[in-house]
């Protein structure tokens, strides 16, 4: 067979439109219920804990950990599956620390929690800047990574096919806000699930349900080399290399998790700590079960694709990963590609539908949290010193809104061929380094002051973005600095800074609070203990 | 004894300002076993999940060797791990949550009973 990626396929584009019909209709029901402040950025706090359970495994499990780990899976095997357990790790780390005070204590944004017993301005101004940055980096690589596989799937101009995500998920947050993005979010949790398990189902068919025949075929088709069994696709290989690595990529994938604007930013939109507590529960849940069974997706891919490619003008068969190489260097076709030798073009206009669709939930959930720390955090809290009223609220919060999405498009474009993995890793080392260690010692440890806040964002966010810029990601791939054998070098060793930085941030914040002793937080720490364990007086 | 004096008396079921209730014992053990709870659980997953990260890194040899000793067997010790390392996570969520809904939750509506309007 011949693969009809690339070309515009008629049930792709079926799909998509119905998609994006269903979507804008829900977006008009939910418009007419967002009138206030509270109802834009929190859907009126009326979200149940099943509801957002969905919505934040729909912010989580975006097109990146969908073709890109089934991806990896195929291409590096095992390590592919080391790399999924980790996006898991947060969530158990985000419920024990963070989920019930932040429902607690804040309002709209984590900056409301960092800054609760602390002088909000100089607060607001650095949690708003960490905050910004983190969405920033992640939504440019949304875009971009985004860009390439509509054009890829749809045979769409990539410019196109930014400015489309840019007009439809402004749409939906313009004039939804959150309730349009929650429903949209959920809704493409459930396509992305179902897409996911069917495509499991047809792959297991295939080997009569037995994984292990289909790991007996990887083996047969991609055997230990030289009888070495470490170079089987079933065992550990180049990404764990280092321990100190492996470490701090496990510590930013954790910790980032619980530092990232647009998923702290959905426990507002449910009722109370209990149904914050209960969604994460039933996240946890989605994602464990998506990455338990996307490798399958992946060996499947490695394993069952075979077809027939003009490779230098030569009709050549290509199989396996060479296939998957063929379509994209990175791997993200061997989803799509198993998607239609079991399920036909039907099920890759399927696939594809649910990867825009991903795509535009993913950047809709980010622009509101984009918006919502500068009109929130910036505008309403330090310009106009809280005194603002409801119609000017959301007013700037949709101003705000307009801008952030159109910038998004913009970078997008702009940054096109770019290399943009360093950039979801440094959305995650800034939200590990920047964002988290100031929001945790601000709920727990008492003696934290205004100061020390800021300088531990700021010590953060720098360390962070510096480590990043010195990695061998950036200053070797993207600077062409190589060594003797042609490997990328850095200034710095490692490729993740998180283990740096993140312990910099911590120490920064509590060297300077020790520094700057603050009276006035210590005593609104006590008073603000009923309302953290309790929910008294919590909004 | 007077009204006055007998709304005075420190009972059981008198009601407690804010700051009386932040400085009881009762709300300072609710807040203490809280964070107890946390900790522990997230010292289990710490040890679970950099545990798989570090035995990976440096004892491939056992990850890469099969779980099983038959000839044919291709299943490697890594599998089971990768998938027991997501399982943990869910099921100390779960735990957590568990402990929440049936310990956390009466002693918080408990202690917000006593709290006076």
């Amino acid at each position: 067979m011949t693969s009809s990626l690339g070309t515009t396929s008629v049930s792709a584009v079926l799909f998509f439109f119905v998609i994006i019909a269903i979507t804008l209709v829900i977006t008009y029901w939910a418009a007419r219920k967002t009138k206030t402040s509270s109802e834009y950025y929190a859907a009126g706090r009326s979200v149940s804990a099943l509801q957002n359970g969905f919505a934040l495994a729909g912010d989580y499990m975006s097109a990146a950990s969908f073709l890109g780990i089934s991806g990896m899976v195929a291409l590096s095997g095992y390590d592919g599956m080391i790399y999924a357990t980790g996006w898991l790790m947060g969530w158990p780390a985000l419920m024990f620390l963070v989920a019930e005070p932040l429902r607690n204590l804040g309002k709209f944004t984590f900056a409301d929690v960092v800054a609760f017993r602390l002088r909000q301005k100089p607060v607001r101004i650095a949690a708003a800047i960490g905050g910004i940055l983190t969405v920033l980096f992640y939504t440019i690589a949304q875009m971009v990574g985004s860009g390439h596989l509509i054009r890829l799937m749809f045979g769409m101009p990539y410019e196109l096919a930014e400015i489309l995500v840019g007009i439809v998920m402004l749409a939906y947050v313009l004039f939804g806000g959150m309730l349009a993005t929650t429903w949209v979010q959920i809704i493409k949790a459930v396509l992305l699930l179902c897409g996911v398990t069917l495509l499991t189902f047809l792959t297991l068919r295939q080997f009569g349900f037995n994984p292990v025949t289909l790991y007996t075929r990887v083996v047969e088709m991609y055997p230990a080399a030289g009888g070495d069994p470490l170079k089987s696709a079933l065992a550990p290989g180049a990404l764990t290399k280092s321990p100190i690595e492996a470490i701090s990529l496990g510590l930013a994938l954790m910790f980032g998790l619980l530092g990232l604007p647009h998923i702290l930013m959905r426990f507002y939109t449910v009722p109370d700590a209990k149904a914050a507590r209960k969604s994460v529960l039933y996240a946890t849940g989605l994602i464990g079960y998506f990455y338990v069974i996307i490798p399958i997706v992946g060996f499947g891919a490695a394993v069952l694709l075979k077809a027939n490619v003009v490779k230098d003008g030569v009709v050549t068969s290509l199989a396996g990963r060479d296939l998957v190489t063929y379509f994209d260097k990175g791997g993200n076709m061997a989803a799509p590609l198993l998607g239609e030798l079991l399920g036909g073009q039907a099920f890759l206009g399927f696939i594809a539908a649910v990867a825009f669709a991903t795509i535009l939930a993913v950047v809709a959930g980010l622009t509101l949290a984009g918006a919502s720390a500068y009109s929130h955090d910036i505008y309403v809290s330090v310009i106009k010193n809280g005194r603002a009223t409801e119609e000017e609220q959301v007013k700037v919060a949709k101003i705000a809104t307009i801008v952030f999405g159109v910038m998004a498009v913009a970078l997008g474009i702009l940054f096109k061929d770019e290399n943009v993995a360093f950039m979801v890793g440094l959305a995650f080392a800034i939200a590990a380094s920047a964002n988290f260690p100031a929001l945790l010692l601000s709920v727990l440890w008492k003696p934290f002051t205004t100061m020390g806040a800021v300088w531990s964002i700021v010590v953060g966010a720098l360390s962070s973005s510096t480590l990043i810029v010195l990695s061998p990601t950036v200053w070797g791939s993207v600077f062409k600095h190589f060594d003797a054998l042609g490997n990328p070098v850095g200034l710095f060793p490692y490729k993740n800074p998180a283990i740096f930085s993140m312990t910099a941030a911590f120490a920064a914040g509590i060297l300077v609070s020790l520094l700057t002793p603050e009276k006035d937080a210590q005593e609104k720490f006590e008073d603000e203990k009923l309302r953290t364990y309790l929910g008294v007086g919590a909004e | 004894m007077s009204t006055a004096s007998k709304l005075q008396q420190p009972d059981a079921g008198a009601k407690k300002s804010a700051r009386e209730l932040i400085d009881s014992p009762d709300f300072k053990a609710l807040v203490k076993k809280r964070w107890t709870v946390s900790f522990s659980l997230l010292a289990v997953l710490f040890v679970g999940y950099y545990g798989y990260i570090l035995v990976v890194a440096t004892n491939k040899e056992w990850v890469a060797s099969t779980v099983s000793s038959e000839p044919g067997a291709v299943v490697t010790v890594g599998i089971p791990l990768g998938i027991g390392a997501i399982v943990l996570a869910w099921v100390l969520t779960a735990i957590y949550v568990w402990w929440a809904n049936a310990v956390y939750d009466p002693e918080v509506q408990r202690l917000k009973d006593q709290l006076k309007h």
